[in-house]
């Protein structure tokens, strides 16, 4: 057959790629039935789906393309003792019993694999390019890092996977998201995320799977591209995507539940199929300049509103849609804050670096980069909250507990902390925190807590000084 | 699932965007393992205001909930979702919801109802005036109706079928289930398992 008579391929995005390979069933008028290769669950969102397969008398189909961790609602001091508050021990005893019973595998509290959801899945190799990958956790688009479409669920959906391990589910649209050149030094993957949320705002990515491309996400590391995708969310998508490279196989190789041998070759020969075709359509194309970029932080109560470092408090006149106008107003008052105040000024209380956005390895690395030798300022107190227990045990390997300590940081133990207001590690009301975590809202570290999500750098180097700051703000170390 | 076919009742317009589901319902409020007793943790916040839309005593037993575009951005929790009905809401109306929130409430009975802001802007201009005007939300009929105002809105056929009749999700899945069994043995040995 000549080249004439051949049918044309259809050039497809990297998402409809994986998608189309996951359809089970697809009939007009429906949704498409798609499988899921693997539900992470945790306390929170987990309960009332299993009940409700008790109640209808159903089992867990795949409890092997299933594991769980408790994360969410647990101390990050004293876990060697029972919860203090008897509402949130029962939550985790709770779901402690739902995964004996139905035979999933969990990492309590204490076990070396324990840890938030989006951290341990791709540390224990669970997380692989070409899957579908869900959890009752908005945030699960974190694992797109590695070329798998993952998306939060609520907990019907939970118990929909649970007993079917598919979902039925339309078609997502897909939007490019082009990060030409390179990052400064000093500016990070967060500072590229809260950068396109300001652009796109946090409706912008509604419907859509974000794909990031260009040379600046090529040259990031696993853990800059999971803080990436992680806060895909944020922009109202309903998942990130990078495509899977060298970078992808190296940090996946060797891990414990990464494919071996022949198992190996095979997949790498498939991922490296994973890939946008040249000539596919996208339904929606956003370019952002990387050689622009400086540190980005948050001045108001949700993740788009935004602006570099060097920026002032915005003023709300200068807003023309009364909507926006408003949404300004409203936020200034709750924040505390004066329109023109350079962001440089605003003093904070507390500093928390964790979470799935920036609880890895590397965000404890880059913060403990400008710590070292450096005090915490007086009056500042700063929350370090490894992502994983694993995370914890590495960094203390490399002596990074001993910088922070150093600093006057305290050195807790994993779990989702301060990010969510859920458990004992808080904002009190007014108090005003600089975070590495992934949400401004109105008291989502603490009831009347005011937010301001920075990268790890800008984190650390805002410790010091007690105002925000990024590491080129600091004065220079004297040699010894 | 109970079936969902029309609704009428009063309203409450909270004219905010942005409505996240942390504020539908703090984390402090999400410890509870069952899906009922939420209420107390609905906009939690924002009721100790007694100034707040909702705490005004011409607000109370509204079923319909009209709010501003992005509403129930953020977190998964379905909790928001039960959070809403567990108070007695049946029906929210928005310009704009983010994917999560939508989803979640197809699936537990509470209708969402996309609507363009202009008439978002005439309802709360309808139930500011009047807290006794009465909301309709007609699934059957795919509209909107206040008084004069007849709004249609656009809702897949097959979700609209499955609220008619009030059908188990999971049940309908699993009359699938020999394809879904068929599918798993298409899947490549390299896919991780946990155990």
């Amino acid at each position: 057959m000549t080249a004439a008579h051949a049918a044309p391929v259809q050039p497809l995005t990297l998402a409809e790629k994986i998608w189309e390979a996951h359809v089970v069933r697809r009939a007009e008028g429906e949704p498409d039935l798609l499988y899921i290769d693997m539900q992470f669950i945790h306390e929170v969102t987990s309960a009332q789906a299993f009940d409700g397969l008790r109640l209808a008398g159903r089992t867990v189909r795949r409890p092997d393309l299933t594991i769980a961790t408790e994360d969410h609602n647990t101390p990050t001091l004293d876990i060697d003792k029972p919860i203090a508050d008897p509402v949130s021990r029962t939550q985790i005893e709770t779901l402690r019993r739902n995964c004996a019973e139905f035979g999933v595998r969990l990492h309590s509290l204490g076990d070396a694999n324990q840890g938030v959801v989006h951290v341990i899945g791709p540390q224990l190799g669970l997380t692989q390019p070409g899957m579908t990958i869900v959890c009752g956790d908005s945030h699960t688009s974190t694992h797109g890092a590695f070329g798998a479409i993952a998306f939060g669920i609520g907990t019907s959906e939970v118990e929909h996977v649970l007993a079917t391990q598919t979902l039925p589910l339309k078609q997502f649209k897909t939007m490019a998201i082009n990060v030409t050149g390179s990052l400064k030094p000093g500016v990070t993957a967060k500072d590229i995320i809260l950068a396109v949320i300001a652009k796109i705002g946090t409706g912008g990515g509604q419907g859509y799977i974000l794909e990031y491309r260009g040379e600046a996400i090529r040259n990031l590391s696993m853990e800059g591209r999971m803080t990436v995708c992680n806060m895909s969310i944020e922009a109202g998508a309903r998942a990130g995507l990078i495509a899977p490279d060298d970078t992808t196989y190296a940090y996946l190789k060797d891990r414990a539940h990464a494919p071996q041998g022949e198992d190996w070759d095979a997949a790498v020969a498939y991922w490296s199929t994973l890939h946008t075709d040249e000539g596919a359509k996208f339904d929606a194309e956003v370019t952002i300049d990387a050689d622009a970029l400086t540190p980005f932080v948050t001045w108001g109560t949700n993740p788009g509103q935004g602006a570099p470092l060097g920026d002032v408090v915005p003023n709300p006149a200068d807003y023309a849609d009364p909507n926006a106008r408003q949404d300004v107003e409203r936020a200034l008052e709750y924040m505390g804050l004066t329109a023109g105040t350079p962001l440089r000024e605003i003093a904070v209380d507390t500093v928390f670096l964790g979470s799935c956005t920036n609880g890895r390895l590397e965000d404890l690395r880059a913060a403990a980069s400008v710590l070292k030798g450096r005090k915490v300022a007086e009056g500042v107190r700063m929350l370090v909250v490894p992502g994983s227990a694993r995370v914890r045990l590495e960094a203390e390997a490399e002596g990074l507990n001993e910088v922070f300590e150093a600093a006057g940081a305290e050195w807790r133990f994993a779990g989702c902390s301060m990010c969510l207001g859920m458990n004992p590690d808080q904002l009190a009301p007014g108090e005003r925190s600089a975070s590495t975590s992934n949400r401004n809202f109105e008291g989502r570290q603490g009831k009347g807590g005011r937010t301001h999500l920075v990268s790890p750098l800008v984190a650390a180097a805002t410790a010091v000084t007690g105002h925000l700051a990024g590491p080129a703000d600091l004065p220079a170390l004297q040699e010894v | 699932m109970e079936k969902f076919v029309s609704h009428t009742g009063t309203a409450v317009p909270l004219r905010r965007s942005n409505v996240d589901t942390d504020q539908i319902i703090p984390a402090v409020y999400l410890k509870r393992v069952t899906r009922t007793g939420f209420e107390d943790g609905l906009f939690a916040a924002w009721r100790n205001d007694p100034e707040f839309v909702l705490n005004k005593p011409e607000r109370q037993g509204a079923t319909v909930l009209v709010a501003g575009p992005d509403f129930g951005t953020g977190s998964s929790r379905e909790h928001a979702v039960w959070a809403l009905q567990n108070y007695g809401f049946k029906a929210v109306i928005s310009a704009r919801f983010a994917d999560i929130f939508r989803g979640n409430s197809l699936k537990s009975g509470l209708l969402t109802v996309v609507l363009p802001q202009e008439t978002i802007e005439q309802i709360w201009t309808a139930i500011e005036a009047d807290p006794a005007t009465e909301v309709t939300v007609d699934l059957e009929a795919r509209e909107v109706r206040v008084g004069e105002l007849v709004a249609p809105f656009e809702i897949d056929d097959y979700t609209r079928w499955r609220l008619l009749e009030g059908l188990d999700d999971i049940g309908l899945t699993l009359r699938n289930v020999e394809t879904i069994d068929e599918f798993e043995t298409t899947r490549p040995s390299f896919k991780p398992a946990t155990l």
